[in-house]
Parts: structure tokens; C-alpha cells; sequence
């Protein structure tokens, strides 16, 4: 199998569409990802065919939905390759996850005195839900270093081990930077230690193959709208042991076995986890959404959006004084970069004139400006739909930009 | 001159460009006519919130009319604020809290912001018009 870019676009169709007179040139992927029409087809026949209420229906439409639903939720197992269906719980995204596992899993682990390890270059979303569970508990966070290049510092992490780590918590994927960490170390690390980790796959859910056996991770958390699901769902990957021992995050319906008002029990997993009723069709567009992007030759894919990156850094690198922020050896397909003397908020109101959507500020990793002492960046994140001629768009728009900005 | 007259002057220089990435280059210049804030005058305080790029805003009321100085360390952004103060400075307080910005939306401004942008752009006609009426009452 190969990779046609081109037969992978014309399954976009807002891809074809044009923004201030030219044809729309997407590279805010990191923020959000475009839907192929196989997804936005299956959620509008979710609505127009069996749209119910699940689990707890009689009736045929709701049997149809739920089964839908929990067909979706195999799908999600078996792109990440975790043993059950049950150890995978939907969610409203990552930033959904993280919470979750920071407060149900935080309040059982967590004691006065321990530590929770994450990294310098970690989004807000993988920083604050453990800021104010360490509150809560009395434990301390620690910061994992990165370096110049945007890699973390591998040395240091030996030293933050320590007997009172209890949780590491970094990304997989640098949303601000493109770095690919060396995630399975670290969890190996980590668990020679008795610490359990907690993958932010983000941005890596619509670039590398997951597998989180192989990984060894204890939670993988990610979300759909970045790997071409619809916005409001995303799935937390848990350890069974681990998610059995954890108490509820929410009350609610669905998630019971029994109430009364002296006491109430609890469903089994997945179920404990998800109260109320969820994202259906979210659900249901990430499953279609996963499908789509599992039948793609995955090495194919990789070896596309490689090659755009190394072509897109070449373009960006012929514009003077352009630096690029994050240089790690590797790297998945994001380019933050600065020009000297610009505010990125000033390139990208240009660049969106041209055409090019991208994202600039700091990306939620205030802390990794502070490390690069700049108020942020513009990040061009590519997708496997964009090519070479969305590249050479980006450059042509930053060079123009410059020049009207010297 | 006067507030609409000036709005107009605007409008017709807009007019001359067609497309928008001529009228940014013309934005960019008008910020460096911008009068600048005295550097002693660039604290928190003057910063306008709402704002992605920092804006930083003074006024002093001479004569009965209100002066501007402003700086911002992003240049579109430094441009809009001179677009604004060049319509607002030399007025009176009242005329400038009270003042109806169409030039604005004429010329496309909104429009061509980000949302981002807009809501700063809107943060800086408040401030502007706050301004104003806080001079009008202290004179009455």
C-alpha cells in the first residue's frame, strides 16, 4: 500500500473550500483536525436513523444505538490496542481524561509528602489538574527539564525519580513544539520506580501508531476532534486494575448499580466512569473516524507527513530571521517558529489574509515560553491531508508577512 | 477637525485599496505616526485588558481636549490604536465618550480580525470612550 494526498483530500470537503479568495490552506491541526465525509456521513445517519437515548432502552432504536455506541468503544480498543473494551472509557476529550484520572485516581494514590512528575513542556491541560489535586492531598509537582531543542532532559529524570514519585504525567506529542518524547523509557523508568504514568496522546493520536500494551502506559488519554472525530469526544485508556480501584469522578445515572439513600453500588467499568448520558454520536464519529484513519497504510502516512516536514522546515528556514522553536531529532509534523522583531499575532493576521490558517500565542505551555523567554510563537501543524503545496503557501504568506513587518 | 469628518477622511482612504493585504501594509504605517507613550508610562496599569498583544494607553486632558499616547508590541495592532486615536484626539471629552465609531465597520476593520483581535479592538474603543466620560464628569 502507499499514500495518495491527493485522493485523501478530495475526502475533505471544507478542504475545498475558499477563505479571503484563495483556497483554504489548513495547518491548525494541532488545534483542531478537518472531518473526512465518511465521519460527518455516519454522525448525520446516527441522527436520521437511530438517534436514542442508550444502555437502559427497550425499544429497537436504541438497541441499534447502543449498539453503535459500544461498537465504537471496540474500535477504540483495538486502534490502541488495549486488551478490553473496558478498560477504554469515552470522555469529552484529553483535557476530560486528565481530570479524571487526576481526581479519582489522585485521591486513592496520592498522600502528604508525594510527588507528581511532569515536564517542562507540558500543555496547561496536563498541568493544572495535578496542580490542584496536589493541593487537595498535600503532594508536591516536580518539573521534568527540557532542552533548547525541545527534547527532555533524560538525565534529570533518574534524579526526579525518587521513592515519593507517585504519578508521571507528560505528552506524548509536544503541541507546541512537535517533539516526539521517548515515552516508552520514560514509563519504563518510571515503573522501576512504583510510579504509574499517564500519557497525554493529543497530538499524537493523528500521527503515530498507538499501542499502549507496548507502551506500558497506565492511562492514555486523548481526543477526537485531533485525529478527524467530531469536538466534544475523546477516550481515557486505563490499566483494569487500575480503573477498578479508582472511585467514581461523577455521579450520576448510568454509572450506578443500585441507589438507595443509605447507600448506592456502582456499574462495572466502563460504565462507573461515564455518568449521564454521553456523546453518542461523538462517540460514534470517532469510531467511523478511526476506522477511516486504520485503513490507511500507517507507514505510508508517517513517511508523507516526515517528508513534509522536513520540506516545510526547509522552505521556512530560506526566510530571514525566522528561528524555529523546537528542534528535536524527532519530531512529528509542527513547526512553531518566530521572526525577530514580530509579534506572532501580526504574522498570523497576515498569513490568515493569505489564506493560511494557523495558530500563534502560546499555545497553552505558558511555562515553555517562559523557558524560551518569548510571549509565544506561530505554529504551522500539519495533518496527513496538507502537501507540499500547503507548505510552500505557509512559506510564501511568512516571507511576504516579513517583509511587510521589517 | 471633527470626529466625522475625520472618520470620512479615513473611509476615503481606505477606499483606494482594494485588496486587504494593502490595506494592512497601510495600517502597519499609520502605527508609526502613532504618538508614543513616554517609556516611564508603559506599566500595568495603562494596559488595556482584553487585549492578545499589549496595548498601553494614556491620556492627559490640555485645553479642554483630550491627548493620546499609546504604544503596542505588536504593529497591526499599533496601527488600529492609531486609527482610533488619530479620530479621538483633539476632542472633547464628551465628544469623545459619546462618539460613534462607524469608520470601523466601514472600512472592514471588524471583519478582517480575528476574534481574538476583535474583542481587542472593542476592549480599546471602551477604554477610549470610558476615558472620555470619566474627563466630561470631572468637569461638571
Amino acid at each position: 500500500m502507499s499514500f495518495d494526498v491527493e485522493a485523501v483530500r478530495a475526502q475533505f470537503p471544507i478542504l475545498h473550500r475558499r477563505v479571503n479568495g484563495g483556497e483554504l490552506v489548513y495547518l491548525d491541526n494541532g488545534a483542531s483536525s478537518q472531518k473526512p465525509q465518511r465521519v460527518i456521513d455516519e454522525v448525520a445517519r446516527y441522527y436520521r436513523e437511530f438517534n436514542s437515548n442508550i444502555h437502559r432502552g427497550v425499544h429497537h432504536l436504541s438497541q441499534q444505538a447502543t449498539e453503535a455506541y459500544e461498537h465504537a468503544r471496540e474500535t477504540v480498543r483495538a486502534h490502541i490496542n488495549a486488551e478490553h473494551a473496558r478498560e477504554v472509557l469515552f470522555t469529552g476529550g484529553t483535557t476530560h481524561g486528565i481530570n479524571l484520572v487526576a481526581s479519582a485516581w489522585g485521591r486513592r494514590h496520592l498522600s502528604r509528602g508525594d510527588e507528581v512528575l511532569v515536564t517542562a513542556m507540558e500543555h496547561h491541560s496536563n498541568i493544572v489538574p495535578w496542580q490542584l489535586i496536589c493541593e487537595e492531598r498535600g503532594a508536591k509537582l516536580r518539573v521534568l527539564p527540557v532542552n533548547r531543542a525541545g527534547e527532555l532532559v533524560m538525565d534529570e529524570l533518574e534524579k526526579l525519580l525518587t521513592a515519593r514519585t507517585r504519578m508521571v504525567a507528560l505528552a506524548h506529542v509536544s503541541n507546541s513544539l512537535g517533539t516526539i518524547n521517548p515515552v516508552a523509557r520514560v514509563i519504563e523508568m518510571a515503573h522501576a520506580r512504583g510510579a504509574a504514568v499517564l500519557v497525554d496522546g493529543a497530538q499524537a493520536a493523528p500521527h503515530l501508531q498507538l499501542d499502549v500494551r507496548e507502551l506500558g502506559a497506565d492511562f492514555y488519554a486523548f481526543s477526537g476532534h485531533k485525529v478527524f472525530a467530531p469536538t466534544g469526544i475523546g477516550a481515557l485508556y486505563g490499566k483494569l486494575e487500575l480503573l477498578e480501584d479508582m472511585p467514581p469522578y461523577q455521579g450520576g445515572g448510568e454509572m450506578i448499580e443500585r441507589v438507595t439513600f443509605d447507600k448506592t453500588t456502582f456499574a462495572d467499568l466502563p460504565h462507573k466512569f461515564e455518568a449521564g448520558t454521553p456523546n453518542i454520536a461523538g462517540g460514534i464519529g470517532l469510531g467511523a473516524a478511526l476506522h477511516w484513519f486504520g485503513e490507511l497504510d500507517a507507514d505510508a502516512v508517517a513517511a508523507h507527513e516526515q517528508d513534509l516536514l522536513a520540506y516545510a522546515t526547509g522552505r521556512l528556514k530560506e526566510i530571514e530571521r525566522l528561528s524555529i522553536i523546537g528542534t528535536a531529532r524527532d519530531k512529528a509534523c509542527v513547526i512553531s517558529f518566530v521572526l525577530e522583531g514580530a509579534h506572532p499575532s501580526d504574522v498570523g493576521a497576515l498569513l490568515n489574509q493569505q489564506g493560511v490558517a494557523v495558530r500563534t500565542g502560546h499555545h497553552c505551555t505558558q511555562p515553555l515560553m517562559d523557558f524560551y523567554g518569548i510571549s509565544g510563537t506561530v505554529r504551522a501543524s500539519f495533518a496527513l491531508y496538507n502537501n507540499r503545496a500547503d507548505a510552500d503557501a505557509l512559506a510564501a504568506g511568512v516571507a511576504r508577512a516579513a517583509k511587510m513587518l521589517a | 477637525m471633527r470626529i466625522n469628518q475625520i472618520q470620512d477622511e479615513i473611509i476615503e482612504e481606505f477606499g483606494a485599496f482594494d485588496a486587504w493585504m494593502d490595506k494592512y501594509e497601510y495600517i502597519i504605517e499609520l502605527g508609526k505616526k502613532l504618538p508614543l507613550i513616554d517609556p516611564a508610562h508603559k506599566v500595568d496599569g495603562n494596559l488595556i485588558r482584553g487585549c492578545q498583544s499589549r496595548v498601553w494607553l494614556r491620556a492627559e486632558l490640555n485645553d479642554g481636549a483630550l491627548r493620546f499616547t499609546a504604544d503596542s508590541d505588536a504593529v497591526i495592532t499599533k496601527g488600529i490604536i492609531a486609527l482610533l486615536v488619530r479620530v479621538l484626539a483633539g476632542q472633547k471629552p464628551e465628544e469623545v465618550a459619546s462618539a460613534n465609531l462607524y469608520f470601523i465597520d466601514a472600512i472592514g476593520l471588524r471583519e478582517h480580525l480575528s476574534s481574538t483581535r476583535a474583542n481587542g479592538l472593542v476592549s480599546m474603543v471602551a477604554e477610549l470612550k470610558r476615558i472620555g466620560g470619566e474627563y466630561s464628569g470631572a468637569r461638571h
